[in-house]
């Protein structure tokens, strides 16, 4: 049954990426990347991860893809975009990005060989996770949330300004 | 039970596709949205391997990369902003006052 659920939500996210390569309208590679997304937080939870698939789809299928589309609807970009000439970058690309595939599963495999067997799981409850994050990660912790504030007060200073200022 | 090698190798996939995808595409979004499915696709890596070793520290970890993901949007997006009303184009190819 899990592997049904991996393999239908494994498809639907490199479905909706593959589309998003195809697709030429922004609007419509943003809604594919919040389906991506959203079928990522599925599989996140098939991975035993629960809170990481809820912070998952609420914050990048949810949050992050909403303000990207806010962007997109302030570009208010007439005409589609221009079918790309060149097919040399594309099939350089290609090539590239195989080589690079075959690399990482080479390294992957060689990663996940030895140690998959003899996991001991702890306790995976969201509890467990909650006294991680303030006992060994409190310091990150605090600092992420400076950073969220030092990012909300950038972006305030780099787009607010009006045009005439 | 699903081996966590094939969540590995759908992280190596959406890597690689996030990478085509920058590199094909010539607008700054698309390019800014290529490099978010990287980013998850190094999340999805990080729980399969910590998964694979029984640990919770993975998803504390994922947690703080999608944190910094959204100030990396959020400042990203201004950026372009600012490009496009400098320029009145987001079209990477149209930014090349760098080139020497």
């Amino acid at each position: 049954m899990a592997l049904v659920i991996f393999i239908i939500l494994s498809a639907l996210c490199v479905g909706a990426v593959a589309a998003m390569i195809v697709s030429h309208n922004q609007a419509h590679n943003a809604l594919f990347l919040v389906l991506a997304f959203a079928s990522l937080g599925g599989i996140f939870g098939l991975l035993d991860a629960p809170f990481a698939a809820v912070v998952q789809v609420l914050v990048y299928a949810g949050a992050i893809m909403v303000l990207f589309l806010f962007a997109i609807m302030m570009f208010n970009l007439r005409r589609p975009e221009p079918p790309e000439g060149r097919r040399f970058r594309a099939i350089l690309g290609a090539g590239l990005a195989v080589i690079l595939l075959a690399e990482l599963l080479l390294a992957g495999r060689r990663a996940l060989g030895g140690s998959a067997a003899g996991a001991v799981p702890q306790g995976r409850d969201i509890a467990h996770l909650g006294k991680l994050l303030f006992s060994n990660y409190l310091y990150a912790f605090e600092i992420t949330s400076l950073l969220i504030l030092a990012a909300l007060v950038g972006a305030l200073a780099l787009a607010g300004k009006k045009e005439g200022e | 039970m699903i081996p966590p090698a094939a969540f590995f190798a759908l992280a190596a996939v959406l890597f690689v596709l996030g990478i085509i995808a920058f590199f094909v595409k010539k607008d700054l979004l698309t390019q800014f949205m290529a490099v978010e499915v990287m980013l998850n696709a190094g999340n999805l890596a990080v729980l399969a391997l910590s998964k694979a070793s029984g640990k919770t520290d993975g998803q504390g970890l994922v947690l703080f990369v999608i944190t910094v993901a959204a100030a990396e949007a959020v400042i990203g997006l201004a950026i372009i902003v600012l490009v496009f009303r400098q320029r009145k184009s987001i079209r990477s190819d149209d930014l090349k006052d760098l080139k020497g």
